[in-house]
């Protein structure tokens, strides 16, 4: 059984390797499965393994992007005059210092939304079940409003970043390495988290949050080192989204709360909540069924992508991993006790 | 004996209600204390107003030489003052095991430690503590499925592990079959003798308690009715009136 | 910074000014109660936290602006959007949510989210992303000196929502449906006890909800501008004033729809235009807070 377990991480990874020259054409595209992958993962660190259900995980993927643009920029030139002069002119980057502001804007990036995390959720982790969702969309929502209305960082506007300084197809190719290897790092990360004390721990806190504190359970400290690590890779992603896309804006492409920021619930939903393989099963289905009605809607694909959150969420909210382990609990180690009269409740 | 729980002067009120009125009592280190009383006498409002689940109106609550009528239930169960709920509570969708494991003294740990996997000892120690309440044979089933009676001894042997200095316990045998009270009893008593868990029981089923407590406080419509060792309480004709006046 | 320090000197200046930024606010906030009622209803008898409640405040406006655009008189509007808004909620409510009422908090809380998602994508296919209004043809009164200019049309919109407001109440109050509708919200299962059609409380309240939304939409785009995504700061703004008077709590509804209008007038004022929707959204994490610390002094977490 481990036997196969492991040849079968082997082919996924061998896989993930080659799929840039098995579908040469689609190289941005993979990397923005990887995108979807890692942010549902992330948003099911809190979401789904901790019951704690953000709608403002957003915040985190527009931070990174900003501060990570203004890191590179920061670099070379004055961030200020850069902004105001939209890019044009100024915008000349050797490679060195192109490479060096992805590297420090990307550390700089994760490290920062790890500290808004804490700092937000220690005010945040104080609400529960919605006011807590309703809380952290709000959090999304001001940051973005306010970003726009900031000159200094472009306002409106936005950043445009220097373009890859090589062949453009090189480029495709470096973005998709650099959202697949943190996406693989990231899933190794989770599955030796989710096996540790830390990872039961939070378990307790979505299972029953009052007996966790009842238990003495330190759960503030859990609930923020959770969502602070969550952060952490969001803003990863989200400096490395901001050369991918060179040019981006505040409110459609930073903090886009109706696009990626309900995605990567819909995505966990629909591959199981609190499941490994379901956050990443979720984001490859949703990915082909964004990537399909965008291309035979014609203008409905929004409508569509509305129409199946709601599906999801009425009709299939413990996803394909919770259905699963529903029909064959077997498979997951789940017994139960059939002698009782509790397995009848 | 030292004081491990002192409770002055506490009063609540939800509304115009009156639930507890100028209570005092002490629950002395290394032995097991009973309070008793009818139906809503206040037993376990004093509870969760001992373990910080809500305010008090007035009075003060020491553990161990700290107030601590200000904190909240988790700082509380830091300081090693645990309590079971009258409702069982666990965690239905895990097992036994995952259910002990969990209730590790995470107070313990720094949050290094938390990044370790469980131990050896960690899972002896379950194992230890599911024989001890006789769950071993079920360890590794959902503990959801689990009869009711069942998930109260889980509860019991959680608390166990989170190796607390005292144990506040709510109703311990309520809807437990008769047939295994007696079993119940003795290991409350040896989890007091052989563990040095303080004991603090509410209960309303005087056989129980009177072949438990060395010390017994009785409620009656929120006020401090009599205390004394068992015997004395057994004898007690306001104690008597006061259960059968509220039937 | 210079800005927001003259801005806030000029009010100093010109205590009239005052004057006129709170007429402003109080009118919109008239409209943002009326939405939050809506909400308080939905939230306080069947337990369902509507993120769409702003959608409906727009799609009602959308459907004002365009039967105005085929020549109905604009005032008929306001009924108009009742109407249609009512059989749309109907329709969200048997197909959506219905299936969601029993279910955990968060459920709820996305379906609508996709719901509202949903409602704002067809408005902008149908409509367009331009931002749209009613040109009423009335005159402006013009109060101190010209200081303070009051639009007659948005004297007749905070009319109309007072009379919609109160013949809601009335109902509420008065009639069977009401009075179902109050037992279902302290305790269903003792309302289908006592033989009260749950399913069709739940029903109407949800519909009834959705054309109050509407109505209010359709004064809204007589007096101010909508646009197909607009909807979302709605649905906050009703979540801000709810969650700061509490459920059931009409006078409170009322008197935080006020507060929220002319705070958000005055930090427009301050701040600048651009800024509105912040603030909207800053009130609601304020309220939050606020809201927290009340909650921990009682040992609690706020459920």
């Amino acid at each position: 059984m481990t036997a196969l377990r492991y040849l079968l991480y082997a082919v996924l990874l061998v896989i993930t390797v080659l799929a840039p020259f098995i579908f040469p054409d689609f190289r941005t595209q993979l990397a923005t499965l990887w995108l979807m992958i890692i942010v549902a993962l992330t948003w099911d660190m809190t979401g789904g393994q901790m019951g704690y259900n953000s709608l403002g995980n957003i915040f985190f993927y527009g931070t990174g992007m900003y501060v990570a643009a203004v890191i590179a920029i920061g670099l070379v030139y004055d961030v200020g005059v850069y902004t105001s002069a939209s890019g044009g002119g100024i915008n000349e980057f050797t490679p060195v210092q192109y490479f060096a502001g992805i590297g420090l804007g990307m550390l700089g990036a994760g490290l920062f939304c790890a500290a808004c995390a804490i700092v937000i959720g220690y005010i945040t982790f104080g609400l529960r079940g919605p006011y807590f969702a309703i809380g952290t969309l709000g959090v999304a929502i001001a940051a973005g409003e306010l970003v726009s209305n900031w000159d200094w960082v472009g306002g409106g506007q936005g950043i445009t970043l220097p373009v890859y300084p090589a062949d453009l197809d090189e480029g495709k190719l470096f973005f998709y390495y650099v959202f697949a290897i943190i996406g693989v790092v990231l899933f190794i990360f989770l599955k030796w988290l989710y096996s540790t004390r830390f990872g039961a721990a939070i378990n307790a806190i979505r299972d029953d949050e009052e007996k966790a504190e009842a238990m003495g359970i330190h759960t503030m400290r859990y609930k923020l080192t959770a969502w602070a690590l969550a952060a952490f890779f969001v803003g990863l992603v989200g400096a490395i989204s901001a050369f991918q896309l060179i040019s981006f804006e505040p409110l459609e492409t930073a903090y886009q709360t109706i696009n990626l920021g309900i995605f990567m619930v819909v995505c966990v939903l629909l591959g199981g909540k609190g499941t490994l393989w379901g956050p990443v099963v979720g984001a490859i289905l949703f990915h082909l069924f964004k990537e399909i009605t965008w291309n035979y809607l014609l203008g409905w694909q929004w409508v569509a992508l509305g129409a199946l959150i709601v599906v999801t969420v009425v009709y299939f909210q413990d996803g394909l991993m919770g259905w699963l382990m529903h029909r064959k609990p077997g498979w997951f180690g789940i017994r139960i006790d059939e002698g009782s009269d509790g397995a009848r409740k | 004996m030292s004081t491990v729980i002192e409770v002055r002067n506490v009063g609540k009120s939800y509304g115009g209600v009156v639930a507890n009125k100028d209570i005092s009592l002490d629950v002395k280190s290394g032995g097991i204390t009973g309070l008793i009383g009818p139906n809503g006498s206040g037993k376990t409002t004093l509870f969760n107003s001992i373990v910080g689940y809500h305010p008090i109106d007035s009075g003060s609550i020491k553990f161990e030489d700290r107030e601590i009528s200000k904190m909240n239930v988790q700082e509380i169960a830091r300081l090693g003052l645990l309590r079971t709920f009258q409702q069982t509570r666990i965690y239905g969708a895990m097992n036994c095991v995952e259910n002990m494991l969990i209730s590790l003294p995470h107070r313990k740990m720094s949050l290094m430690d938390s990044f370790n996997r469980n131990t050896r000892a960690d899972y002896d120690r379950a194992d230890q503590l599911l024989e001890f309440v006789g769950l071993y044979e079920k360890r590794f089933l959902r503990s959801g499925s689990l009869s009711f009676g069942q998930q109260k001894l889980l509860e019991f042997a959680m608390a166990l592990m989170n190796e607390p200095s005292c144990l506040l316990l709510d109703e311990p045998t309520a809807g437990i079959n008769p047939t295994l009270i007696n079993g119940l009893i003795d290991r409350l008593k040896r989890a007091n003798s052989e563990f040095g868990i303080t004991l603090f029981i509410i209960e309303h089923n005087m056989r129980v308690i009177m072949n438990m407590a060395d010390h017994i406080y009785c409620l009656a419509h929120g006020e401090m009715l009599a205390e004394g060792a068992p015997e004395q309480i057994q004898n007690d004709q306001r104690v008597i009136d006061a259960y059968l006046g509220a039937h | 910074m210079d800005q927001i320090v003259s801005n806030i000197s000029l009010l100093f200046e010109f205590p009239v000014v005052n004057l006129k930024i709170l007429i402003d606010g109080l009118m919109i906030g008239a409209l943002f109660a009326l939405a939050a009622y809506g909400l308080a209803l939905v939230w306080g008898v069947m337990n369902v936290k509507n993120l769409a409640q702003g959608d409906f405040v727009i799609a009602g406006g959308y459907v004002a602006w365009w039967l105005a655009g085929l020549g109905l008189p604009p005032l008929l509007g306001v009924p108009a959007a009742f109407i249609v808004m009512w059989g749309i909620g109907w329709v969200c409510y048997k197909l959506v949510i219905s299936r969601v009422i029993e279910r955990d908090l968060f459920t709820s809380l996305l379906a609508t989210f996709g719901l509202a998602i949903m409602i704002a994508q067809i408005l902008n296919l149908l409509f367009g992303s331009d931002t749209q209004s009613i040109k009423l043809p009335y005159d402006t009164i013009y109060l101190a000196d010209g200081f303070i200019d009051i639009p007659i049309a948005k004297l007749i919109g905070v009319c109309m929502a007072a009379v919609l407001a109160t013949g809601v109440i009335i109902f509420m109050k008065r009639s069977r449906m009401g009075q179902a509708i109050r037992a279902t919200a302290q305790d269903a299962r003792a309302a289908r006890v006592m033989g009260i059609d749950t399913e069709k409380v739940y029903a109407f309240t949800f519909s009834l909800n959705s054309a109050i939304c509407g109505a209010a939409g359709a004064i809204i785009v007589m007096v101010w501008l909508i646009q197909p995504f607009y909807g979302i700061t709605y649905a906050i703004r009703s979540f801000v004033i709810v969650t700061a008077a509490g459920l059931g709590n009409l006078p409170g509804v009322i008197a935080a729809g006020l507060g929220i209008g002319a705070l958000e007038q005055y930090g427009a004022h301050i701040f600048g235009i651009g800024y509105q929707q912040a603030i909207a959204v800053l009130l609601l994490l304020l309220v939050l807070v606020i809201r927290l610390i009340q909650q921990r002094r009682k040992r609690q977490s706020l459920q």
